[in-house]
């Protein structure tokens, strides 16, 4: 019986590890998120950062929808400027008393304004392609943080030889299929840190990862802390209880 | 029923007109089980927690969710960044499902190596697996509600399913979707079904319960109560044992949900629900995936389709398939090999569902659905000629003595 629990156990490892392997694309290189393990938090100062590259780079072609200004609190924005931030945006309101439409600066209780009014003129913008909504895309992928990374850093200028890719596409070693439409998007010293921090490539693409999983999983620094607790809370019980149980049964002995 | 005493007034006054108490003190307090249940029955009692969960957690969601095709994929993220807990809510609902699931499964794999399938419990079991089946048409159902890629992809494969009856297949699945594709009807329908699906397992596990009482439970040497001394009362002993399984699966279950609540999901219903993208890989959630590899190891649609659903029919007459009168895979050493390997069988259909149909994948899946099938005959032939050892005496018996039932039972094989 043994024998037969070791290689049913092995079937089911073997039903756990190999569909990662078998994705396509190269295997994506994990990086060391400060959110990772039971206590990772997310890092508020490279939120901030990334929130700087995703207002400066990425914000001219992608939309983040689901994301409100009145969130930036969570990175550690005042109220002010979170005002002031919103502020930049024009949206559409109305009607008004008159019975007409108005654009007014975005309040921090808006969603993040798109870069365009709709999916066709993104479209039409971007040479074809629809640049996707990114508020949920380190949840949306295999791999998640260690693929949008892999996405960000894994520009090729010359594709290996034998690959051709056409005209207005790029080459990329994370993405399926390694033909991307999204030009390489990060360069050394694109942006200029207020803190100091030195803005390589790889810096850059950290801290725009490090937005995008707090944009995707706002929940994650309450959700760990609250986790550790409960669990703690829950081991404590389940030892209570079976100490209730020997003791209990004991009286059948 | 009647006749038991309360010494509160009150009590006695409202058992005498409806005997709530007495039915509660009867089949949750004195309640006689057999005294040798080992850890292997807890999840009984686990599953009947993870569907209160389920149930409560659902209920609240219901509250801020909407069924409407513009609006669902929104709405859930809603629920997950403005609700107060609502994360903690959706996660603890969605990763259930799966928990719920496993409780289910080793419940039910738990009655096959025990014989609790076998006379006087054939309804007992037949009740279990169609609370089993709703569960799968619930879960279903819930899994397209968010209305992501899967939800969306996975109900068009699903009900297309039923396009295979011949005659009257298309006309079905019209039905099912409320129109002419998957849309707006058809995630209306499955959101009232998902909401009342619960409650008629609720009914069906009361009379599982029912059915368990009167029969009375298993037990792991798959013999039967011989007296009250092979029995202790319900209360204080299995429930505080009930207790310390809670704690155990409320450990795992909420690691995941604080750690790792995506683990059991795919990354794709995180993209909203497009009709014109189909996703590279369709794969229903990781409970269905045996029976997907089972449709798909079948080479002609209708054929699948049957061998899908026969593959779950088929266990409703298992108490009849399964000729040997004695219970216990501990006393029936080639039956005990055999149901191994039917577990590895139907854990190597999962992995085959999971894959790409594509090269050896496709021929493992026949092979093993093959095996599949091909147990439950075997059962039949093995009743016939297998050699079981012999049976204790009674319970008791091997407790009293001081040894284990196993060590007893070696002991009279040799004698």
């Amino acid at each position: 019986m043994r024998k037969f629990l070791t290689s049913t156990f092995a079937a089911a490892l073997l039903a756990v590890a190999i569909p990662a392997a078998a994705e396509e694309g190269p295997a994506l290189e994990r990086q060391n998120w400060s959110w990772h393990g039971p206590f990772g938090q997310y890092d508020k100062a490279q939120l901030r950062r990334g929130f700087q590259v995703f207002r400066e780079i990425c914000s001219n072609c992608h939309s983040m929808k689901l994301v409100a200004y009145r969130n930036l609190g969570d990175l550690g924005f005042t109220e002010d400027e979170i005002k002031a931030i919103a502020a930049e945006k024009q949206v559409q309101d109305g009607p008004n008393d008159q019975g007409d439409m108005y654009a007014r600066p975005a309040r921090p209780s808006d969603r993040f304004v798109p870069p365009f009014p709709n999916d066709q003129a993104a479209r039409v913008a971007s040479n074809g392609a629809l640049p996707p909504d990114l508020s949920l895309m380190t949840k949306a992928r295999v791999g998640g943080p260690d693929y949008v990374y892999g996405i960000l850093t894994g520009f090729k200028d010359t594709p290996p030889e034998g690959v051709t890719i056409p005209d207005g596409m790029y080459y990329n070693t994370a993405f399926p299929g390694h033909q991307i439409a999204m030009p390489p998007p990060v360069n050394d010293d694109q942006v200029t840190y207020a803190d100091g921090t030195k803005a390589t490539k790889e810096q850059i693409s950290k801290d725009a990862v490090a937005f995008l999983n707090w944009a995707a999983e706002p929940e994650l620094d309450q959700r760990h802390s609250l986790g550790v607790k409960t669990l703690i809370f829950v081991f404590v019980m389940t030892i209570l209880f079976y100490a209730l149980k020997r003791k209990i049964w004991a009286r059948l002995h | 029923m009647s006749g038991q005493k309360f010494d509160n007034k009150i009590v006695q006054w409202v058992d005498e007109r409806l005997p709530i108490f007495s039915v509660l003190k009867e089949s949750a307090v004195d309640y006689p089980t057999p005294k040798n249940l080992n850890y292997w029955w807890n999840f009984g009692s686990l599953a009947g927690f993870m569907l209160v969960v389920m149930i409560l957690t659902g209920i609240f969601l219901a509250m801020n969710y909407a069924a409407n095709t513009a609006i669902a994929f929104g709405v859930v993220e809603h629920i997950m960044r403005d609700v107060n807990y609502g994360w903690l809510l959706r996660y603890l609902h969605m990763n259930g499902a799966s928990f719920f699931f496993i409780c289910v499964y080793i419940h039910i794999f738990r009655g096959l190596y025990y014989g609790s399938y076998k006379a006087p419990r054939e309804l007992l079991w037949a009740l279990g697996l169609l609370i089993y089946l709703v569960m799968m048409g619930t879960a279903f159902m819930g899994y397209v509600l968010p209305w992501g890629q899967m939800s969306f992809w996975g109900a068009t494969v699903i009900t297309n399913l039923f396009s295979a009856i011949p005659v009257v297949g298309d006309y079905i699945v019209t039905l099912l979707w409320g129109g002419f594709s998957v849309d707006n009807p058809t995630l209306n329908r499955f959101y009232a079904l998902h909401y009342l699906l619960p409650f008629v397992i609720f009914a069906l596990v009361f009379l599982h319960l029912v059915a368990l009482h009167t029969t009375k439970s298993n037990n792991p040497l798959g013999i039967d109560v011989t007296g009250p001394q092979d029995t202790i009362p319900f209360h204080p002993y299995y429930t505080v044992k009930d207790l310390v399984g809670i704690g155990v699966l409320l450990l795992i279950y909420l690691a995941v949900v604080f750690f790792a609540p995506n683990f059991f999901g795919e990354p794709d219903n995180y993209v909203p629900a497009n009709p014109l993208v189909t996703p590279p890989h369709i794969v229903p959630e990781w409970y269905f995936l045996p029976f997907y590899a089972i449709l798909r190891a079948i080479p002609d649609k209708l054929g699948g389709v049957l061998a899908m659903f026969g593959a779950i029919v088929i266990l409703f007459f298992l108490p009849w398939i399964d000729s040997s009168k004695v219970r216990s895979a501990k006393f029936r050493p080639i039956f005990k090999q055999i149901f191994w390997i039917f577990l590895a069988v139907c854990l190597v259909l999962g992995y085959c569902g999971s894959q790409p149909p594509e090269g050896q994948i496709v021929v493992v899946g026949r092979i093993a659905t093959a095996a599949y099938f091909l147990f439950f005959p075997l059962l039949w032939v093995l009743g016939k000629i297998e050699k079981p050892k012999p049976l204790p005496q009674s319970i008791s018996a091997p407790v009293l003595k001081g040894a284990s039932a196993g060590h007893a039972a070696q002991k009279m094989e040799k004698a």
